[in-house]
């Protein structure tokens, strides 16, 4: 049990992990949360001051951040909250409907 | 069947009833026997009317129940004679020891029924004259283990003053006085043979 | 060698808990468990140990604490009774659902009310179900060694589950009795040191405890904790087998007393099985063959062994020192009922519901239940099933 195992829904008793406890780390990274999305943020690059105020509220990790700079989003973590539109001082960020 | 011993102590919440119970099984004990040694428990109120158990048998003990028939029946406080059947199941060839200043004899007349031989002991005045303070389950442990003669009674002095010693090992005077108090009633009931 | 010694059943569950010096003990007092985590950290504040004491503000916080320490990788142990064991109820299944090896001395008490503190089984009765191994002591000598043994088997890999290692509140938690203790260095050996493979302070390997689970997946996480509890038998005699080389004393699933050829029978938990073992040679003396089965192991229910014990046996009684309030028995009338239904010729089987709220269980008692019994024999008629000893009723009787 000590190694990641993939649990989906084929998986036995015999092979689940004791009382579903998740004996590794970082695995939040194959948790998709973007699958229940209804409305999504859209980047707007030209109107992006780079303030980063937007990265850290996001609640999942739809927001990469790479050399000081944000990039555009990485829509399998992003859930459609909105936070990240709410938040931005300069509107670079827009809700749209999620087709 | 090997010779098993049962008793049953009456006394009132505070006075060391079953302190005395449990002493009697530690020493009983220290002798090598099987022994129990249990309070009955109820609500907690000093003052109240409370019991106390030892079986002692050079067996094994299985059963886990209270003692109905005793054969010996020890009463840390006269009071209780009026208030409590104190001799209810008792063995026709036991006794009934009981802390008192009265005479065997008196306590017969007053009460008649007790079908046993009844054994005294001034232990009030006994704990007074040798510890300064009211104490009465020592002289009444002495008085239990004479007349029951469950032990040797230089045995059972031998293994009390090592009891005492450890118990009062800040307190050294405490010994003494609690030595004399069992020495004095083993006397004193000698004296009444 | 073995060390005589004198202790009431209180005493004994603590001197275990200071040989095997567990990681850390959360508890809050009550009635009649309280000496236990009394003496014991009485033993923390003298240095005899060096468990991490945790006094808490009830016995929910005892159990939650218990839960985060065993899962942090600690060896976690506590003591309860009655109310106090009702209160940990929600966290009994956290326990056991996450496979947190805690043990528990539960000292049987009633669960009010009317209110009472004197011993029946209706508070760890009461937690038959929560996934927790139940292990029952007829006295300070079995709960000292049930108490040793438990802890190997709840934390076998193949088991992983917690225990409570029970003994009747008063009756044999406050006599104080003859004992056999193991020296310390055997028991610690013995109970070994507490490898879990993973665990929340291991920073090699970080894990989350406790997550949400959802209708797809639960049911397969019940289906395995079912299986460590099966597994909870085999490895409880394989247990006893090792801990009778360091104590010489043989424990199995249950005990057997002069059950071979018996034609009467009764199945009895915990100190009234002393009393009724000493019932069952009076009788034997005046010729009847009787017998009876002292129950160790109720969770898991060592039912096909049970069966095995008792199919020819002619007319059975499962005494109950508690309620169940289902108008037909208790819960070990029920588990026997159903343990004995797949024979051919199964016994003739009457429930008695007895000594509730720690109302004296004498000899007598005892022999009276065996010559109903016999009374049945004798007539072929079983009459009421469900029945209650010892009660006092309008009719006298």
């Amino acid at each position: 049990m000590t190694n990641k195992i993939n649990i989906d829904e084929t998986i036995s008793w015999q092979q689940i992990t004791p009382g579903g406890n998740v004996c590794a780390s970082g695995n939040s990274e194959d948790f998709h949360t973007g699958d229940w999305r209804t409305i999504k943020p859209v980047f707007i690059a030209d109107k992006c001051n780079q303030c980063l105020l937007c990265a850290p509220v996001c609640p999942d990790m739809a927001i990469p951040v790479k050399d000081g700079k944000r990039g555009d989003f990485i829509y399998e973590y992003c859930k459609g909250c909105g936070i990240c539109a709410k938040v931005c001082p300069v509107k670079a960020i827009e809700m749209k409907a999620d087709n | 069947m090997s010779k098993l011993t049962e008793i049953r102590w009456h006394g009132r919440g505070g006075q060391g009833a079953k302190t005395a119970a449990l002493l009697l099984a530690d020493v009983a004990f220290s002798t090598g026997m099987y022994v129990q040694g249990f309070p009955e428990y109820g609500p907690e109120r000093m003052g109240a009317p409370i019991t106390a158990y030892n079986r002692i048998s050079e067996d094994k003990i299985r059963v886990h129940s209270n003692i109905y028939e005793p054969n010996y029946v020890v009463v840390v406080d006269e009071s209780l004679l009026e208030s409590v059947p104190v001799a209810k199941g008792l063995k026709k060839d036991g006794a009934i020891i009981i802390n008192t200043a009265k005479t065997p004899e008196e306590i017969k007349s007053n009460y008649p029924n007790y079908d046993c031989r009844i054994y005294t002991i001034d232990a009030k005045e006994i704990s007074e004259s040798t510890l300064g303070k009211y104490f009465p389950n020592t002289p009444m442990l002495a008085a239990v283990v004479k007349v029951s003669k469950l032990m040797d009674e230089n045995r059972f002095l031998e293994e009390m003053k090592h009891s005492f010693e450890h118990k009062f090992a800040a307190k050294p005077n405490v010994i003494e006085g609690n030595m004399n108090a069992l020495i004095m009633t083993l006397r004193r009931l000698d004296d009444d043979k | 060698m073995s060390i005589r010694e004198r202790l009431s059943g209180n005493e004994a569950i603590a001197f275990a808990m200071k040989q095997i010096n567990p990681d850390v003990v959360a508890a809050f007092p009550i009635t009649p468990s309280t000496e236990i985590p009394q003496y014991f950290s009485q033993y923390v504040a003298d240095g005899q140990v060096d468990t991490e004491f945790v006094p808490v503000e009830s016995e929910h916080s005892a159990i939650s604490a218990c839960v985060g320490s065993q899962a942090a990788g600690a060896r976690t142990m506590t003591a309860t009774s009655s109310c106090g064991l009702a209160l940990m109820h929600e966290i009994l299944y956290i326990a056991a659902s996450n496979r947190l090896p805690i043990t528990i001395a539960a000292i049987n008490r009633a669960l009010s009310g009317p209110i009472n503190i004197n011993a029946d089984h209706s508070d760890t009765m009461g937690s038959r179900d929560s996934g927790w191994i139940q292990i029952y002591s007829e006295n300070n000598q079995e709960a000292y060694d049930n108490f040793i043994q438990a802890l190997k088997i709840v934390e076998h890999k193949d088991v992983q589950l917690p225990a409570m290692v029970c003994q009747d509140g008063f009756i044999t938690s406050h006599a104080v009795e003859n004992i056999e203790l193991i020296e310390d260095a055997k028991v610690k050996e013995f109970v070994g040191e507490y490898n879990p493979e993973c665990y929340l302070l291991n920073e090699k390997q970080p894990m989350s405890v406790g997550p949400y689970d959802t209708p797809s997946y639960y049911l397969e996480h019940k289906r395995q904790q079912a299986e460590g509890m099966k597994n909870a038998k085999i490895v409880a005699l394989e247990v006893a087998k090792e801990f009778e080389k360091i104590s010489g004393r043989k424990y199995g699933l249950f005990e057997a007393y002069k059950l071979e050829d018996a034609e009467a029978a009764i199945v009895i938990i915990n100190s009234t099985a002393g009393t009724a073992k000493d019932a069952v040679d009076k009788m034997r003396n005046e010729g009847k063959k009787v017998g009876l089965l002292k129950i160790r192991l109720f969770r898991p229910f060592p039912a096909e062994e049970i069966a095995e014990a008792l199919k020819h046996v002619k007319v059975l009684a499962a005494m109950d020192k508690t309620e169940s309030f289902s108008s037909q028995g208790g819960p070990l009338g029920a588990e026997i009922k159903a343990a004995l239904y797949h024979e051919e010729k199964s016994p003739k089987i009457v429930n008695y519901i007895y000594g509730l709220g720690g109302r004296d269980v004498k000899v007598e008692d005892i022999s009276s239940v065996y010559e109903d019994l016999y009374e049945i024999l004798a007539t072929g008629v079983t009459g009421e099933t469900y029945r209650y000893l010892s009660v006092r009723n309008q009719e006298g009787k």
